[in-house]
């Protein structure tokens, strides 16, 4: 979720502010706002981003994370022609593509 | 993200680690109760347990034993699916995800005691109850469907028997017959659904009652959804099939004559009829005074789905008053199923809610039953409205009919089950 440096700085800043706990708490709000938002792509590519065996939709779970990035910029960008995911990219800001494309990485 | 907003996030919300739901109940796991196992409930209860990991006893109240989908029901129509193609299993969601279904009705809800009833006799209590209950169509409207022969009048806006039935009345209608679907006011259940409907009909027309017409008679001043799409379809490959007439709102029927009478105009007869009455909330929603809106949707908090009238109750789906450009699709149940189930898994564990809910929508219509088209929307939480709003130049339409989307179609529905059902 913490991608642009300015972002990564400020981040740092605040949690060496705060105790111990609060750190993990930090971090692990970060990945469930990352879980929720990737959760609402599942309608399409099934649940954690595993989808159903043969279908026409690709699967997200496990691919590597600049690649993610990369396609849901150039849909974002009209760069890759698509039916839906042309229009559906365009609803998501640079951070949350990162941080979705993390947890989809991510998933094993 | 903004910077400030990710600050604020950091400082305001705490978050679970490993987890391990305990609330007050006095066998020490937190219980959430789900009523409705459609697409907003089933998906609810699979994350509720998933993203509790399984921290929270998760029982699902439902009165059939299995779920027919409403997307996809018009290709049954058609006659390009069997009933059974889309009939969905419980089994996994207990099996695999450990949820409890329970086949039963609740009559009652308790909201001091926090308690449902069942019809069948039993007690359920709970900490957090999801209330996932589907509309209600208001027959009662239409006073002639109450007439003798006006069983035979359906609406199959609930997948089921129904729609097997329609599909034989079809099946059973002359060559040169004709079909006519009513549409109420907005909003109803799936926007599109009944203009889907028209062109399956005349799909299966078109092959096996070449002289057969379909007329639309719709309560609202034009197309609800993907209009112009829909109107183009009907101009060119069901030109002279289809017959599309805007304000001409339904107020009774006459079963013996298979006549409908209208508001204004002029009485139409058909050979079937397929009247779509008024909807609200389910009925368990408006009796437990959740229906908040004109005494016919909830009204939720957009953060946890939480009823603003009463507390520790979430309602989903169809049932609520939606948010603008929010449509009443299977689609957006499932994504308020998981918004909410975070939440409660949060509130549960004493923790603020996701302050940032983002979600889509994406919404197949088949024109045939090869092509489809579509339509999408991205929503996210705006704090300052307290509402769900579309985010600008997002979404959009298909450029035209095509049998590329009606495969993505079918690759929906079978993503969506397996995320709603495991």
């Amino acid at each position: 979720m913490i991608q642009t440096p300015l972002l990564a700085a400020l981040a740092a800043l605040v949690l060496l502010a705060l105790p111990g706990g609060a750190q993990a708490q930090a971090s692990d709000a970060a990945a469930l706002q990352a879980r929720n938002w990737a959760a609402a792509c599942a309608g399409c590519h099934g649940p954690a981003g595993r989808a159903p065996a043969g279908a026409a939709v690709p699967g997200l779970a496990g691919r590597d994370k600049s690649e993610l990035v990369r396609q849901m910029q150039d849909f974002r960008q009209g760069k890759r022609e698509a039916t839906v995911m042309q229009q559906i990219a365009k609803g998501y800001s640079d951070q949350q593509i990162e941080a979705i494309a993390g947890w989809f990485a991510a998933v094993r | 993200m903004h910077r400030r907003e990710f600050l604020g996030a950091l400082a305001g919300t705490a978050a679970l680690g490993a987890f391990g739901a305990q609330a007050a109940s006095a066998t020490g796991k937190a219980k959430v109760v789900v009523v409705g196992g459609g697409y907003g409930g089933a998906t609810a209860a699979r994350y509720l347990r998933e993203w509790s990991g399984h921290g929270i006893e998760v029982t699902l109240v439902e009165p059939n034993a299995s779920l027919v989908s409403c997307p996809l029901s018009n290709l049954v129509l058609a006659g390009s699916k069997r009933i059974g193609d889309i009939t969905l299993s419980y089994e996994a969601l207990a099996k695999r995800h450990g949820v409890s279904v329970v086949r039963d009705h609740v009559s009652a809800i308790d909201p001091a005691r926090r308690v449902v009833r069942l019809a069948g006799g039993g007690t359920l209590p709970y900490d957090r109850l999801v209330l996932s209950p589907g509309v209600d169509v208001l027959s009662g409207e239409i006073p002639g469907l109450a007439q003798p022969g006006g069983e035979e009048i359906l609406h199959a806006w609930k997948a089921g028997p129904q729609t097997v039935d329609l599909r034989r009345q079809l099946e059973a209608m002359p060559d040169g017959g004709t079909f006519a679907i009513t549409i109420p006011l907005a909003p109803y259940r799936c926007p599109p659904g009944p203009y889907e409907r028209a062109c399956l009909v005349a799909d299966y027309f078109s092959r096996a009652k070449p002289r057969g017409k379909v007329l639309i008679l719709d309560a609202n001043p034009d197309v609800t959804s993907k209009g112009a799409l829909f109107k183009q379809v009907w101009a060119t490959r069901y030109q002279g099939m289809i017959e599309y007439r805007p304000q001409y709102n339904t107020i009774d029927v006459d079963p013996t004559t298979r006549t409908l009478k209208f508001e204004v105009q002029d009485d139409e007869r058909a050979d079937v009829l397929n009247v779509l009455p008024p909807q609200r909330a389910g009925a368990i929603a408006v009796a437990s005074g959740l229906a908040t809106a004109n005494g016919r949707w909830c009204e939720v908090d957009f953060l946890t789905f939480e009823s603003i009238a009463v507390p520790n109750i979430h309602v989903l789906g169809d049932a609520i008053q939606i948010a603008p450009l929010m449509p009443k699709s299977g689609h957006m149940a499932n994504q308020h199923g998981k918004v909410a189930a975070a939440a409660i898994v949060s509130l549960l564990a004493g923790q603020a809610p996701n302050p940032e809910p983002l979600y889509n929508n994406t919404c197949y219509s088949f024109t045939s039953a090869r092509e489809a088209i579509h339509i999408a929307s991205v929503h996210r939480y705006d704090a300052a409205q307290k509402t769900m709003v579309t985010v600008p130049g997002a979404g959009g339409l298909s450029a035209a009919p095509n049998a590329l989307e009606g495969t993505y179609a079918q690759a929906w529905a079978d993503a969506i089950w397996t995320d709603m059902l495991g």
